[in-house]
Order: C-alpha cells, then sequence, then structure tokens
C-alpha cells in the first residue's frame, strides 16, 4: 500500500488562514480579526474552529466559504469550519499588525482591551479617547454607536474634520 | 424541569426577535441616517441572539424543530414575548423609550444569567450581553439628549414613557416555571432584576429631566401567550414568506 502523502503542518495551515481577508474589512485577515481559534487534524481532515464576532454576524458564512476555497487552492480537499461560542470573541484577540492595518485603512483600532461590561450607569463611564486615525489628533467626539457594521462607532475628528469609523472595544 | 426551561428560552427569543423584526421596519426609514443604521443594527444583534436561544430551545425540546420553524411556524397564541416586544414603532420617541425599557431590563437580565447553573445559558448570555451593553448605552444616551432637549423633544418621550409604562410590569412578573429555574440557579431572581431596573430607570429619567410615571397597575399575558392586537400583523409579515411558500430556502 503506497504511503499516505504528508499532511501539510497545522502552522503552515494558520499561515494560508492569514490570507484570508475578512469580508468587511478586507486589510485584515480572519486570524488577525481573531476569529480563527483552533486549527487541527482529525484524520485527513482539517478541522478549522472560528468564532462569531458578533452574534448576528451576516459574514460568517462568507468566511466559512472562504476558508474552505482558500484551503483548496492548497490542495486541502477536506476542510470543517466549526463555530465556537465561548469563550466570546473579543477585539484583544486582534493582532498588533491587525490593528496597525485598521489605522492605515481609515479605522480607528479599539481605544479600550475589552467592552466594559461591569455596569451602565451614566455617572461612572469616562469618555473614551479615539484617536483621529487621519491626522491623529485626539479631538474626536463620538456621532453615532453604530457605524457601518455593528462592530463600528462613527466618530468625527475635531481637527481636520473628517468622519472616521471606530472599530469598538468587544 | 426542562419544560420549565423551554418555556423560559422561548420567553427571551420571541422577545429578542419580535423586537428585532419591529427594528428593522425602520430599516430605510429612520430619521437620521446614522439612526437608520444604529437601529438596524441593534435589530440584527437581536436576530443573531434570537438564533442562540431559539436553537437551544429547539434542542431541548427534541422534537427535530429548528430555531427557524420556531420563528416562522407558530402562531401569536404560541409566541411568548414580553408586549412590550411588540408595541407598535409608533414615533421615534415611542421607539426610544421602548428600546430604553427593553435594553435597561436585557441588560440586567443576561447579566444574571452569566451566572446561570447552565452552562449553555452562560455561553449565549456572555456573547449577548457585550452586545446589549452598547445597546443600553445608545438608548440611555437619546432618551437624556432628547428628554433635556426641545419642549416638543420632552414632551413627545414623556408621552412616549406614560404610554409604555403599563406594560414594563410583565418584565418582572414570577410564575411557577420561573420560580422553579431561580430555585435551581438556572435565572436570576425577577425580584433582583426590578431592584437594578427601577434603580437604572429613575437614573436615566431624572438626567432627562423626565418624570417616572407613577402608573402601577400592569398589563400582562405575553409570556403565557396573550398577545395585544399588534403581534398578529407583525406575524404576517415575517413569516410571509414561509407560509405562502412552505419549506422555501436560498
Amino acid at each position: 500500500m503506497a504511503q499516505a502523502l504528508a499532511l501539510p503542518a497545522v502552522e503552515q495551515v494558520w499561515s494560508w488562514l492569514d490570507a484570508v481577508p475578512d469580508p468587511e474589512i478586507p486589510v485584515i485577515s480572519v486570524v488577525d480579526l481573531g476569529i480563527v481559534r483552533d486549527v487541527a487534524w482529525l484524520d485527513d481532515t482539517c478541522v478549522v474552529t472560528i468564532t462569531p464576532t458578533y452574534s448576528g454576524c451576516p459574514a460568517m458564512t462568507l468566511i466559512r466559504e472562504q476558508i474552505e476555497a482558500a484551503l483548496a487552492t492548497h490542495g486541502v480537499n477536506s476542510v470543517r469550519v466549526e463555530t465556537r461560542l465561548a469563550p466570546a470573541w473579543t477585539t484583544d484577540w486582534m493582532t498588533p499588525r491587525g490593528k496597525a492595518n485598521l489605522t492605515g485603512y481609515g479605522i480607528a483600532p479599539p481605544a479600550q482591551q475589552v467592552v466594559d461590561i461591569s455596569g451602565i450607569s451614566r455617572k461612572s463611564s469616562p469618555a473614551l479617547v479615539v484617536a483621529c486615525p487621519h491626522c491623529g489628533s485626539h479631538q474626536t467626539r463620538l456621532v453615532s454607536q453604530f457605524g457601518s457594521t455593528a462592530c463600528k462607532a462613527l466618530y468625527r475628528c475635531g481637527d481636520c474634520r473628517e468622519p472616521f469609523d471606530y472599530f469598538k472595544a468587544h | 424541569m426542562d419544560n420549565h426551561k423551554l418555556e423560559y428560552l422561548l420567553r427571551l427569543g420571541d422577545s429578542t426577535l419580535v423586537l428585532g423584526q419591529r427594528l428593522s421596519e425602520w430599516c430605510g426609514r429612520g430619521p437620521a441616517l446614522e439612526e437608520d443604521i444604529a437601529l438596524t443594527n441593534v435589530a440584527l444583534d437581536l436576530i443573531g441572539q434570537t438564533r442562540l436561544w431559539l436553537g437551544y430551545a429547539a434542542e431541548l425540546e427534541g422534537a427535530g424543530r429548528t430555531a427557524d420553524q420556531f420563528a416562522f411556524l407558530r402562531d401569536a397564541h404560541q409566541f411568548r414575548n414580553l408586549l412590550l416586544a411588540e408595541q407598535p414603532n409608533g414615533s421615534y420617541a415611542d421607539t426610544l423609550a421602548r428600546q430604553f425599557l427593553f435594553d435597561t431590563w436585557h441588560y440586567f437580565v443576561l447579566e444574571g444569567l452569566q451566572r446561570s447553573t447552565d452552562a449553555r445559558i452562560v455561553e449565549i448570555a456572555a456573547k449577548s450581553l457585550k452586545e446589549v451593553t452598547y445597546h443600553v448605552r445608545r438608548s440611555a444616551d437619546l432618551v437624556v439628549r432628547l428628554g433635556d432637549g426641545t419642549e416638543e423633544s420632552h414632551r413627545r418621550m414623556q408621552d412616549a414613557f406614560d404610554d409604555l409604562w403599563m406594560y414594563t410590569g410583565e418584565l418582572f412578573e414570577a410564575d411557577a416555571a420561573e420560580a422553579a429555574l431561580v430555585q435551581q440557579g438556572v435565572i436570576p431572581d425577577p425580584a433582583t432584576l426590578a431592584t437594578q431596573w427601577q434603580r437604572h430607570v429613575v437614573e436615566v429619567l431624572e438626567e432627562a429631566t423626565l418624570r417616572v410615571p407613577a402608573d402601577q397597575w400592569a398589563q400582562s399575558g405575553g409570556r403565557h401567550g396573550r398577545h395585544t392586537e399588534h403581534l398578529g400583523f407583525l406575524l404576517a409579515e415575517m413569516q410571509f414568506l414561509q407560509r405562502a411558500y412552505p419549506g422555501a430556502q436560498w
């Protein structure tokens, strides 16, 4: 019996996944975004575990298809993409490179590690300082808690006057 | 008792579904682009959470039904949502008051469910809580801006809270099913939730220069399948496709 072909190393699969862009913010990969949680081989099936950013994220199906397509171009045809809910995704899992790419794209990266869920009293919630991704100014103002997607808020810069998206801490 | 748990999951999932559908009615009609986007993003979060709650309900039921079948193939008397969630959008003040009252309740419910003895409920609650924290911050902010705004915006916000207040008693009703779940540590005690909710609502309404409605009379029935006349129309629109083309997929 012929010897089975060696399966690509898990590290290799991770680097292939790192070339799969997020469908809504194409400058950041699904790995940079922190939604790929695990890669493992189960016999000759590559099991990729992902977690949704938001529970209603409409891009999850597309992301799953893109992961399958990307691995297929490298000859990995038996792929299973699994979804895991816990622990819940956090922007703290975004890579430093991912955050830098966001800024270069005109989206301010999260200014906090995670969203503070410990309370909702308005008396104890300090205003967030978000740097303008265009000019770096800190004179920015929240326009709306929700921007072009659920994961972003809309801000405006008081210095360069440009509106911009802010990737909310989550 | 798993029947109690199933009932509770329907109450949660139906409430997020019906309010998500209501908010979707604003799509393309918001008073400002930012508001249109915010309302539909909140709707998306709520419908995403619905899929998780009703998906778990379907598993517990074990009858081969899916979350979609729960959403699209039940009639009004089988829905267990809060009456507050099904109230019509009305004016923008009505929509915002409804949202703020709901969001505050939703936040404290999820916060309590994080300590549930049911691991699956903990997972879904932890995921949803992050989203709902943004919902409630936004709705509180707008209640303050409009309540403490112009004479007209103040009057409209006050009228909206006065009109909706009778639907808030139901948020904290405890029946035998919920009492049993509280006993088992599956869900937080409604009496505790009522205190937390009241504190935040009073704090925000005071900042908004609005009067907390004093009327204690409460309408109830939604969680037992007795709904206002509005739910049937909402379902007629939401369920049309599956009713007209049973089993259609795309």
